[in-house]
């Protein structure tokens, strides 16, 4: 049987936002009337750790993660994450990565090394969007919507219209960011 | 069975459907039950039933200091007449045991619920324990939900059960259902008419003369409700193509569906006491038969008991989360199309920039000290490159397992150690083992890390933050204080960036034949409100390289391609701990 859910992956460091990106797929889903489930993480992982986020929305949807070889689109908030979660992505999958490096402490302390070319060598494999969202976010003037405009650009690779975002946008943000994170998103979406 | 009558009326609503965390509409179920009083400590995955809860008007929600005191709130609730719930994690469970299996003999007055969220997988706990196993010991029902709609619907459905068998009953959860959303049909609250107070010794006084009977009611209650279950709606018979039936519950439902949606499955929602006479039914009705269960295998020991064959732990593991990918491999024999995952360096958390733990730790890294743990953020200092906490077990144990060491191999063993643990811990159980410290004639040095918050679970409140669940400014319980209450002579409190008067404090303190206490306060980086005016730059001609800044693991710094040091300007908080360790006064401070 063919299963026609559309697996999406939120991937990055805790503490980058993945979780307000997640909601807003939650919403946009929802309101276009398919049954959808998300998974999160709290606790511990919070704290700098690798965390996943997962979005799965069709008619009917029993489990609420992505397995591996399963993801239709992953949304990596930094470039070694995106790296790590890439074997979850289907053969025709795509990454939208953002050009954010994050050493993990294993880095930090020498321990391990931050691998090179990780761009290159994912576009080997698969179909990867960049973006530089960080330094976008900066001109705009609030480095803390970097993770709406990566979503902008995700949002590109997925079936919903542009104010069908910009209400799952509105409704889901708190109400004072509502007018800079819509920029942010159009931004992405719409491109540089 | 104590008949009491549910007085529920639903209204006409019209129908809402909002997208909620399993924990959330764990919180809606209950104030949809009429719930007045909820009580519980935080704890992953648990934390969000609360911090839901708080947002209804009409429910009393407090945290309280530790599981048990929780669970002993919420029986005097259900005593006087109330619909009453206690939250918390697995090993909460373990907190709050001895009030709940003697509640089981006891019984209710207003329906009560205690809702245990598991953690497979181990997101963030210190063991994988099985809350069915306890509710078995302790004779008590348990419900588990497969979505945030069950998850809303059960946990109403559990007060009507509490009420119907004079039971507690446990709502059990896991990480992966409490902190997955999902779209849930919202209904209107009922209002519970309080059940009017009867003084009645025979039931909630157990004294051995008391509790013998209501054990013998116990075992009555278990077996009424194992035969009750097998038509209760909590528990389906799914048959579909019966050359393979599963049995399962939660979370992993949804895997057996997920992998195999042609094949016949019991779905349970009540997993103890188990439906027998259903179970055997569908075991007769199916050719081979699956027990799909994470953790421990306890359908699968019972149903076995039975004489029914089922394969099960032979073939899936008790360890860790499952996936509909397990029954494809183990069960189908499909070639699962995976890649192999990209050797990448690990990601483990680590304490944030800005942390008041880094600081103290360097100095205990810089001394050598070993630490007694504790449970918290504070963990993290177990791992390189600070490395400064030997053990951690569980809530409170830091300071008497420093007490056990002393005892065990003397005074002079214990001059290089100090129990390390936070402010929360410290109130929820610490409290008891310094106590034991100063009467029993310890000599340990206790080091509270007093961050003003509950930082792990993502701050919350507590007796020493001077502010409750609800919001409400109460006054605070005095750390300080408390501690030379118990007669300890040196109580000192220092800034935890104050990394000198530190450094004096632990070379004293560890040396003196007494216990003492050193508070070392600062509050989480997470709750400053106030916005950063500084931060830092490292100057690249004055840059030695030698990676002395390095060495307390901040995030903020790090190396350039030539060697020099570079501070993420964004991250840094200026808390000027790797200004300390520059030689070179090559960190220059820089304003905003």
């Amino acid at each position: 049987m063919e299963n026609r859910t559309k697996n999406i992956m939120i991937v990055g460091v805790g503490g980058q936002g993945t979780l307000l990106t997640s909601r807003i797929l939650g919403s946009i889903t929802m309101a276009a009337g398919y049954d959808v489930k998300l998974s999160e993480v709290h606790g511990m992982a919070q704290r700098g750790g690798s965390v996943v986020t997962f979005v799965r929305y069709g008619e009917t949807v029993a489990e609420p993660i992505v397995e591996e070889g399963q993801a239709d689109v992953l949304i990596a908030f930094e470039t070694l994450e995106a790296l790590r979660y890439a074997h979850f992505l289907k053969k025709e999958g795509a990454i939208i990565v953002n050009l954010q490096r994050i050493d993990p402490i294993t880095v930090v302390t020498g321990m391990a090394e931050y691998p090179e070319g990780i761009v290159e060598k994912l576009k080997k494999e698969y179909a990867v969007y960049q973006v530089d969202a960080a330094a976008e976010a900066l001109q705009m003037g609030n480095p803390k919507v970097f993770n709406v405009i990566v979503l902008g650009v995700a949002a590109r690779h997925m079936d919903f219209s542009r104010e069908e975002w910009l209400s799952a946008i509105e409704k889901t943000v708190p109400p004072k960011t509502v007018e800079i994170n819509k920029q942010a998103f159009l931004k992405g979406y719409e491109g540089q | 069975m104590s008949n009491r009558s549910n007085s529920s009326n639903q209204s006409n609503h019209r129908e809402e459907r909002k997208i909620m965390l399993g924990n959330e509409a764990i919180a809606r179920g209950a104030w949809e039950a009429g719930v007045k009083v909820s009580a519980a400590y935080p704890g992953t995955p648990s934390t969000e039933i609360s911090e839901n809860i708080v947002k209804y008007e009409e429910i009393y929600a407090e945290w309280s200091p530790n599981e048990k005191v929780a669970m002993e709130v919420a029986i005097g609730a259900s005593i006087s007449g109330v619909r009453a719930m206690a939250s918390m994690k697995h090993v909460g469970v373990n907190v709050a045991a001895d009030p709940l299996y003697t509640i089981s003999y006891a019984g209710v007055g207003g329906g009560l619920v205690l809702v245990a969220a598991d953690d497979p997988g181990l997101y963030s706990s210190q063991n994988e324990q099985d809350t069915r196993c306890v509710a078995r010991a302790a004779l008590v029902p348990v419900l588990e939900p497969s979505d945030s709609q069950e998850a809303k619907d059960f946990m109403k459905y559990a007060f009507t059960l509490s009420e119907q068998y004079d039971t507690p009953v446990i709502l059990r959860t896991t990480t992966r259902l409490s902190h997955s959303q999902g779209p849930v049909t919202l209904e209107e609250r009922q209002e519970k008419q309080d059940v009017s107070y009867e003084k009645n010794i025979a039931k909630y006084v157990m004294m051995p003369g008391n509790a013998k009977p209501r054990h013998v009611y116990v075992e009555q209650r278990m077996k009424a409700l194992e035969e009750d279950g097998c038509s209760m709606f909590l528990n389906r018979m799914e048959l579909r193509d019966k050359k393979i039936g599963f049995i399962a519950s939660g979370i992993a439902y949804q895997y057996v569906r997920e992998a195999c949606p042609k094949a016949s499955v019991l779905k349970l929602g009540m997993v103890h006491p188990l439906p027998k006479k259903l179970i055997e039914e569908f075991a007769s009705q199916v050719e081979t038969l699956y027990i799909f269960e994470e953790l421990e295998p306890v359908f699968e020991e019972q149903i076995k008991s039975w004489g029914i064959s089922c394969i099960g732990k032979e073939i899936f593991t008790r360890q860790g989360e499952y996936s509909a990918n397990l029954i494809r491999r183990a069960v189908l024999k499909e070639e699962v199309q995976e890649k192999v995952p990209a050797a990448v360096p690990a990601r483990p958390p680590i304490l944030c920039p800005g942390c008041p733990h880094r600081s103290v730790y360097s100095v205990m890294n810089k001394l050598k000290l070993h630490g007694a743990g504790d449970i918290g953020c504070y963990t993290l200092g177990a791992v390189p490159p600070l490395g400064v906490i030997d053990t951690t077990i569980c809530m409170g144990a830091s300071i008497s397992t420093l007490h056990g060491m002393e005892k065990a191999r003397g005074k002079d063993y214990i001059n290089d150690w100090v129990a390390v643990i936070g402010d929360s811990t410290f109130l929820h159980t610490g409290v008891n083992s310094l106590m034991n410290m100063v009467y029993n004639q310890g000599t340990g040095t206790v080091l509270i890390l007093d961050n003003s918050t509950t930082g792990m679970t993502g701050h919350q409140e507590h007796a020493a933050t001077g502010k409750t669940l609800k919001g409400e400014i109460v006054p605070a319980i005095d750390i300080p204080g408390l501690c030379r209450a118990m007669g300890i002579r040196h109580v000192l409190e220092i800034d935890a960036f104050d990394t000198e008067a530190l450094e004096k404090a632990f070379r004293e303190e560890t040396a003196r034949d007494e216990v003492s206490v050193i508070i070392a306060q600062s509050p989480c980086v997470l709750i400053v409100k106030e916005k950063k005016k500084t931060t830092r730059r490292a100057l690249r001609d004055k840059c030695k390289k030698c990676g002395m800044c390095l060495k307390p693991g901040c995030p903020a710094l790090t190396r350039n391609e030539d060697g020099t040091i570079a501070i993420d300007e964004t991250m840094c908080t200026d808390c000027g701990l790797c200004v300390k360790l520059c030689k070179f006064d090559a960190i220059q401070q820089i304003d905003l």
